[in-house]
C-alpha cells in the first residue's frame, strides 16, 4: 500500500497539470524574453570545473542575465531527476547532461523546447556546428530538441601489468578479435594476475547495456543500432556473435555477474580488480595514477581495422526546458558555452570531445600534445548513439532482461531468447 | 431524537439551578449542534487535525489518485501542458496481469513471505525469550538487536555484499561448498538471501514487541503450571505461546505489509536480476512508473498490490487470532 502511495505522493503535485496556458509541448511560445536563468550540469569535478568557468565568463559581461549554476541534484539517476523536475515545472533552463536516450520521453512529457522552430537560427546553429551528426538525434518529427553537445567514444582500455604478468605483450596486446579476447582472458585467468578479466556493470538496470552489449554490437555490425527502422536489430547474426561471446565471458568466469561493491564506473578497472575495461576518454581522469593501462578499438567476431571499428558515443547532450522563462538568454547561453573557446576548454580541461565537424582543427595543437587522445578523436566520426524512439527504456530493460538471464546466468537457449526479446521489443510502441 | 438531558428534565433543571448564567434554549441547541459537529472536546480536534491533514495529503488523496490513474491513460507532464487522459477500463489491468515480469514479480514476494514470516516469529520470539531470561547485560543485548533497524539500508547491505559476493566472507568460509553461481548472482538464492537480510535487519523492532508481550505474561501462571509438572517445552507451548498471540498476530500483520514494500534491496543489490528472479511489485513500479513513463501501468501494479497485502493480512489475522 505504501508503494502505491509513494508513486501516487509523486504523481498527485503533478496532477495539477492544468488545461490553461501555451501548448508548450510544441515548444512554440509566443514571446522569448531575456533575463537571469538556471542551468544544471553533470556531477563530475571536471564538468563542474568547466562549467563554473564558462558561467563565470557569461556572467562577467551579462549583469541583466545572470546563470547561476548547480549540478544535477542527487537521484537514482540524472533522467529521472530531470523528469520529475519536468512535471513539477522546476526545470531549469538548460541542463548540460541530457542523456539522448530520455528526450523522446522528455519531449512527450512537453518539457522541452524545440529548437529548431523557437530560434530563428536554431537549425541553422546546430547544423553548422555538428554537421550531419545533428541528425543523429533528431526526435520523430525531423526537429531537434537537444543540442548535441559531447561524444565520448569508448575504446577497450587494459592493464599493462596485468598482462605482463600473464606473460601477454602490453604493448602489443593482440585483442583484435573474440578469440583473441578470450585467449587473453584464459591467460589472465590462468595467471590469476586479476581477480576478473572484465567486469562491467552487472545489475539488471536497463542503462548497463550502454556499458557491455552495445558498444561491442556496435563494433561488430558497423554500427548497427539496436532499433533501426522500428525493428529490433539484437537477434540479428552479428548480434548473436557478440551475444555468444559476452555467454563465454560469464560460462568462463572471465567477467563477474554480480554488482560490483566499489565504485561501479570506473572502480573494477582502476581498483586492479578487472584486466580490462570499457570506457570513454574520460577513463583518463579516472585511470591515472591508479593503473598502467593502453587502449584499444573494440574487439569484433571477425577483427576489424581501427580506422573501420564503429564504438558507442555515450553522447550528452544539451536540452532546453519548457518551464525556462528566459529562454533568449538560455539560447544565447548555450551559444556562448558551445563556441570554439568554450568547446575547446571542454576537451582540454574534461577530456571529452564536443560533437562538432572540426574538432582536428579546433584541437590540433591540444591533440599533438596529448597523444592518448588521438585515437579516441578518430572514433568520434564512428561512434554510434542510441536510437531516439520512444519507449526505449521499456525495450532496453526487455533486452537486460533476457541478458541477465541468456548471457550472464546461461540459462536457455540464446538464439531463441534473443528472437523471443526481439519480437517483445518490436512489439513496444513507439 | 432526544437526548438523556431531554429525557430526564430534573437534569437540565438542577443544572440550570447550579448555574445561574445558563443560556436560553435557542442557544443550547445551537451548542448541541456544534457539540455534535465537533465532538464533546473541539481542542482534541484541533490538536489531531495536523496528523489527519497529513494522512489526507500524503496518503489518502494520493491514494485515490493512484486508482483514477490505474483506469486511466495518463503519464506525467509538464503544468500546463494539454494532453487526454481517457478512461481506459481495466486495459491497464490486462497490460499488467498479461506481464510475466509481473506475475514472476508476486512470485518473488511469495518467496519472500514463506521464509521471511515463520524466521521472524520464531526468531524474534527466541531471542526475547533468551533476553527475558537473561539477568545480566540486558541492555547491551536488546542495543545489539536493535542497531541493524535503526541503521540505513544502504549500510547494511554494503556488509552484506561484502560477506556474500564471490570472495566474500562466507564463501570462503564454504570452500567447495559455495554455490555455483555464487548468491548475488544465483537466481535461486537471490531471494532466500533478501528474505533472510531482511528479517535480520528487522528482527530487533519485533523482538522489543516480543518483550513487552512477554512481561506481561502473569507469572502466577508459568508457577501454576510448574506447580502441576509441566516441564519448560509443556511451559513455554501452554502458556508462553498464548500470552503473546496477540503480538505474534501483530507481527504477522506487520511483517506481510512490509513484504509488499520490498525494494532498496533488489534495487541495490541486482537491479531486479539475475533474470528477474529479485524482481519485486514495488520495483517494477519503479521501473514502469518513473524509468518508463508509464505511471498508469505502475498504479495498476500498486493497486493489485495493495489487494494481494489486504488478503494476505485478513487471512493471517484469521489464522493467528483464532483461539488454539
Amino acid at each position: 500500500m505504501m508503494a502505491l502511495a509513494a508513486v501516487s505522493a509523486v504523481a498527485l503535485p503533478l496532477a495539477g497539470c492544468g488545461s490553461e496556458g501555451p501548448d508548450e509541448a510544441s515548444g512554440d511560445s509566443t514571446e522569448l524574453t531575456s533575463g537571469p536563468i538556471e542551468i544544471w550540469y553533470s556531477t563530475n569535478e571536471q564538468e563542474i570545473a568547466w562549467g563554473d568557468q564558462v558561467v563565470e565568463a557569461w556572467n562577467a559581461e551579462h549583469p541583466d542575465e545572470q546563470v547561476t549554476a548547480q549540478p544535477i541534484p542527487a537521484g537514482s539517476s540524472s533522467e529521472d531527476v530531470i523528469a520529475a523536475s519536468i512535471t513539477a515545472g522546476n526545470a531549469p533552463c538548460l541542463v548540460f547532461n541530457t542523456a539522448p536516450a530520455a528526450v523522446p520521453m522528455f519531449q512527450r512529457q512537453g518539457g522541452l523546447v524545440n529548437l529548431s522552430t523557437t530560434f530563428e537560427d536554431g537549425e541553422e546553429y546546430i547544423t553548422s556546428r555538428s554537421g550531419t551528426a545533428a541528425d543523429g538525434f533528431r526526435s520523430a518529427d525531423g526537429d531537434l530538441y537537444q543540442l548535441p553537445w559531447k561524444t565520448n567514444p569508448f575504446m577497450l582500455y587494459y592493464n599493462k601489468d596485468v598482462f605482463a604478468n600473464a606473460g601477454l605483450d602490453p604493448e602489443n596486446p593482440q585483442l583484435e578479435t573474440y578469440d583473441d579476447v578470450l585467449a587473453a582472458a584464459k591467460a589472465i585467468k590462468d595467471s590469476g594476475s586479476a581477480d576478473v578479466v572484465i567486469y562491467p556493470p552487472a545489475t539488471a538496470d536497463y542503462t548497463n547495456v550502454n556499458f557491455d552489449f552495445y558498444p561491442f554490437f556496435l563494433a561488430n555490425s558497423d554500427g548497427t543500432q539496436l532499433i533501426e527502422d522500428g525493428h529490433a536489430t539484437i537477434a540479428s547474426e552479428q548480434g548473436m556473435q557478440t551475444l555468444q561471446f559476452w555467454q563465454t565471458l560469464y560460462a568462463e568466469g572471465y567477467s563477474s555477474a554480480e554488482a560490483y561493491s566499489g565504485d561501479m564506473w570506473a572502480g573494477p578497472f582502476a581498483d586492479g580488480v578487472a584486466a580490462m575495461g570499457v570506457a570513454g576518454p574520460w577513463g583518463k581522469g579516472q585511470f591515472d595514477g591508479k593503473v598502467d593501462y593502453g587502449v584499444v578499438p573494440l574487439p569484433t567476431a571477425d577483427g576489424k581495422a581501427a580506422d573501420t571499428t564503429s564504438t558507442f558515443a555515450d553522447s550528452k547532450n544539451v536540452s532546453l526546458f519548457t518551464a525556462c522563462t528566459n529562454q533568449q538568454t538560455a539560447w544565447d547561453f548555450l551559444k556562448f558555452a558551445t563556441n570554439d573557446a568554450n568547446d575547446l576548454a571542454l576537451l582540454e580541461i574534461t577530456g571529452q570531445f564536443p560533437t562538432r565537424t572540426d574538432v582536428p582543427e579546433l584541437a590540433a595543437d591540444f591533440l599533438a600534445e596529448n597523444e592518448f587522445f588521438q585515437p579516441f578523436a578518430a572514433s568520434v566520426p564512428l561512434a554510434v548513439d542510441v536510437p531516439t524512439v520512444d519507449g526505449l527504456a521499456e525495450k532496453m530493460q526487455v533486452f537486460r532482461d533476457a541478458w541477465t538471464g541468456a548471457v550472464q546466468s546461461g540459462d536457455g537457449d540464446l538464439t531463441s531468447t534473443f528472437e523471443d526479446a526481439a519480437a517483445s521489443i518490436d512489439g513496444i510502441s513507439g | 431524537m432526544s437526548t438523556l438531558r431531554d429525557a430526564v428534565p430534573g437534569a437540565d433543571r438542577s443544572a440550570r439551578h447550579r448555574d445561574p448564567n445558563a443560556r436560553r434554549p435557542g442557544t443550547r441547541r445551537r451548542s448541541r449542534r456544534v457539540e455534535r459537529l465537533l465532538g464533546e472536546h473541539p481542542l482534541g480536534l484541533l490538536l489531531s487535525s495536523p496528523y489527519v491533514a497529513y494522512v489526507l495529503v500524503v496518503f489518502l488523496i494520493p491514494f485515490g489518485f493512484g486508482v483514477w490513474m490505474a483506469f486511466h491513460d495518463f503519464f506525467f507532464t509538464a503544468p500546463g501542458v494539454q494532453v487526454p487522459h481517457p478512461f481506459v477500463g481495466f486495459d491497464n489491468f490486462g497490460q499488467v496481469l498479461g506481464d510475466p515480469a509481473v506475475r514472476q514479480a508476486f512470485g518473488n514476494l511469495l518467496v519472500f513471505l514463506v521464509i521471511n514470516v515463520p524466521l521472524t516469529v520464531v526468531l524474534a520470539l527466541l531471542f526475547a525469550s533468551g533476553l527475558d531470561a537473561v539477568v545480566h547485560w540486558k541492555g547491551f543485548f536488546r542495543v545489539s538487536y536493535y542497531i541493524p533497524y535503526v541503521t540505513a539500508s544502504v549500510a547494511t547491505l554494503t556488509v552484506w555484499i561484502f560477506m556474500f559476493n564471490g570472495n566474500g566472507v562466507v564463501n570462503r568460509v564454504l570452500g567447495d561448498l559455495a554455490p555455483d553461481p555464487t548468491w548475488l548472482a544465483n537466481q535461486n538464492l537471490i531471494m532466500p538471501l533478501i528474505a533472510v537480510y531482511v528479517t535480520w535487519k528487522n528482527l530487533g523492532f519485533y523482538v522489543l514487541l516480543y518483550l513487552a508481550a512477554l512481561q506481561n505474561v502473569p507469572a502466577e501462571l508459568h508457577e501454576a503450571a510448574q506447580m502441576d509438572g509441566a516441564g519448560k517445552w509443556q511451559r513455554f507451548r501452554a502458556v508462553t505461546l498464548p500470552g503473546v498471540r496477540p503480538v505474534t498476530s501483530l507481527v504477522v500483520l506487520l511483517t506481510i505489509i512490509m513484504t509488499g514494500q520490498i525494494f532498496t534491496e533488489p534495487y541495490l543489490l541486482t537491479g531486479g536480476g539475475p533474470d528477474g528472479a529479485s524482481m519485486t511489485p514495488a520495483l517494477l513500479m519503479y521501473q514502469k512508473g518513473i524509468q518508463q513513463g508509464q505511471p498508469d501501468v505502475a498504479a495498476a501494479i500498486g493497486l493489485l498490490l495493495v489487494l494481494a497485502v489486504m488478503i494476505l493480512s485478513l487471512a493471517s489475522r484469521r489464522l493467528t487470532e483464532r483461539k488454539g
